[in-house]
């Protein structure tokens, strides 16, 4: 039992856990009353909802030791193809909705394949993808209704699941969001797929010595994360009406960040799903909490910033606790049997 | 040496070349099972290139592998592993973030359940983990939840072995394992090997450290410049004759003359 408690702080989530909590409490203080409201705590906790269907996926990414860049445009090219085939269109919901969802997880698999095959670095393939599905949607949005915007009534059925909302206030996002952490979390915690992908990320070589298929689980993770970021991309249109060309553009370094402050390590290997929805949750609180303070939210940019330092910073030194951890016993070194 | 016993992996007349430098030129080699086989040479000579023709990194330019005496052709590591040629590399399991019992099963992970809810059996990997360490001498550990990164630099080469040995291989390839060690940790390694080649595990030891060669080697062979320079069996060669070839003599003659001179103009200085 006591061993159980002491291996506590070894967990990656730890320091996230921590930092959540702190956080909370923090805007408790410097947020009170207004911190607290329902309608506050509805606020953070759709941003962090809506983040977690995005960072999950991409915590997958970066656990195997990659990155994507190009998250921001998939939910972009998601929700407008969404947008556009049932807005301007006119084609069922039933039919416009899965072709968004398509949408980005081919360009998700098309990360997966390109990193995989060409074997160049997720960074700047990613980087160089959402500059081309960015330019896409904006090229094929002007062409089809001279606009970089488009709006779409969903159909009552999405209103009713992707678009609805619990007691007027908290979005059913949040449902996407458990059912998310509960798909990853199995795969991690449960399956041989979270043993590969930790492998994987650390070290690649290793892992395919192994016999892991390290091309196939890389290219299922980037499609995974494309698919992560369409339905975020289509639950906006379900949510608001409508699908812009720009749309998501923050949501590449947010979840990042949320990843990041969940304990992940940039050069992976490390972290875990728990850790990144209280990641999400974290950044959620500090991004809205700071508009019920008085020192309003022209300073929450300086927070998250402060923020992701210190979250790296506990990432380390958590991170060393974990390596160093077994006591030094003398040991016998000759093993059993042996003369 | 037994001449009799049949090699279990032969290499014969391997060439490796990338572009067009050679890293290996005609080597031929015969593993044996229950023997260590030495591979010795100094940084470049083609050990490694050596290695990764063995294990199935890559496939030979000119040449042939035989297995049990029949011709093999690895077109991934996987082939080779799947013959039970298992390679452990200096810093032996790498995935020093993963739990010991997760990195143990990497790739080979044991399973409970059906279907979709076929699960990674955690409590059989962590509990097989503590035992492979006890029985291996890293008695400190008894909890496969620890992470390889808490286990120091001749543990996790223990235990990459013995998870080799675990998993039923044939030929074991161990490159470099005693080189980033100390004494004690060095001497806990090539015991280890010693239990393998008891068990009729082939193993193959590449070193640059003679003494560790000599210790457990049974049978000898030098690379220099992607060359098999030569080919011995314990005991007819004699430790310095196996520096020199692998420093090269000459090489070696050059270099103490001009040691000489310079701690003769020191001496001049000093004076």
């Amino acid at each position: 039992m006591l061993d159980k408690l002491k291996s506590i702080p070894r967990k990656p989530e730890f320091a996230a856990f921590v930092g959540a909590i702190f956080v909370y409490f923090f805007f408790l203080y410097f947020g009170w009353p207004i911190f607290p409201a329902v309608l506050v705590t509805a606020g953070w906790v759709n941003v962090a909802a809506e983040l977690a269907i995005v960072a999950l996926p991409i915590a997958l990414v970066m656990i195997a030791g990659h990155l994507d860049l190009s998250v921001g445009a998939n939910i972009a090219a998601s929700a407008m193809t969404y947008a556009l085939l049932g807005g301007h269109f006119g084609l069922p919901d039933w039919i416009a909705l899965p072709a968004g969802l398509l949408t980005g997880t081919f360009f998700g698999f098309l990360n997966g394949v390109i990193i995989t095959r060409i074997k160049l670095s997720s960074f700047i393939v990613t980087l160089g993808m959402s500059f081309f599905i960015r330019g896409l949607i904006f090229g094929v949005t002007k062409l089809i209704v001279s606009n970089v915007q488009q709006a779409h009534e969903p159909d009552q059925w999405v209103k009713d699941t992707i678009g609805g909302r619990i007691f007027l206030t908290f979005e059913n996002a949040i449902y996407v969001a458990i059912v998310f952490s509960l798909v990853i979390s199995w795969i991690m915690y449960r399956t041989k797929y979270g043993n590969w992908i930790w492998a994987i990320g650390g070290d690649e070589q290793s892992a395919r010595a192994a016999g892991v298929p390290v091309e196939k689980t890389t290219i299922a993770l980037f499609t995974a994360s494309g698919f992560g970021a369409a339905v975020f991309g289509v639950t906006t249109v379900a949510l608001y009406g409508s699908a812009q060309v720009s749309a998501g553009q923050d949501k590449v370094f947010f979840t990042i960040i949320a990843v990041v402050i969940g304990g992940v390590l940039l050069t992976g290997g490390y972290g875990s799903p728990i850790g990144v929805i209280l990641g999400t949750i974290t950044f959620a609180i500090v991004v809205t909490g700071v508009n019920s303070t008085d020192w309003g939210g022209d300073w929450s940019n300086l927070i998250i910033g402060i923020l992701v330092l210190l979250a790296v910073l506990a990432n380390n030194s958590y991170r060393k606790l974990a390596m160093s951890s077994v006591k030094r016993v003398k040991t016998n070194i000759a093993p059993k049997g042996s003369k | 040496m037994d001449v009799k016993t049949q090699p279990l992996m032969s290499l014969k007349n391997i060439s490796k070349t990338f572009g067009s430098y050679a890293a290996l030129k005609d080597v031929s080699l015969e593993i044996h099972p229950g023997q260590v086989l030495c591979l010795l040479g100094d940084n470049g000579a083609g050990k490694s290139t050596l290695i990764k023709v063995l294990s199935g990194f890559h496939g030979p330019t000119s040449g042939d592998i035989e297995f049990d005496g029949e011709k093999v052709k690895f077109e991934s590591p996987r082939d080779a592993s799947g013959l039970g040629i298992s390679t452990v590399h200096q810093f032996g399991g790498t995935f020093a973030m993963m739990s010991l019992g997760r990195s143990f099963f990497v790739g080979l992970e044991p399973t409970k359940g059906w279907g979709p809810f076929k699960r990674f059996d955690r409590k059989f990997a962590n509990r097989v983990v503590v035992e492979q360490m006890q029985q291996m001498g890293i008695t400190r550990v008894t909890d496969g939840d620890r992470l390889v990164g808490s286990l120091s630099g001749g543990e996790r080469q223990v235990s990459a072995i013995g998870r080799a040995v675990y998993f039923g291989a044939k030929i074991l390839i161990l490159d470099e394992p005693t080189a980033a060690l100390g004494v004690k940790e060095a001497a806990h390694v090539l015991r280890i090997i010693m239990q393998a080649k008891h068990r009729g595990i082939a193993v193959v030891l590449v070193t640059h450290n003679v003494s560790h060669a000599l210790t457990v080697g049974d049978h000898f062979a030098v690379l220099i410049h992607g060359e098999k320079a030569d080919d011995f069996a314990k005991g007819e060669r004699t430790r310095e004759q196996i520096t020199d070839l692998m420093a090269g003599g000459e090489a070696m003659a050059e270099l103490e003359a001009e040691l000489a001179s310079l701690t003769g103009t020191i001496k001049q200085v000093l004076d």
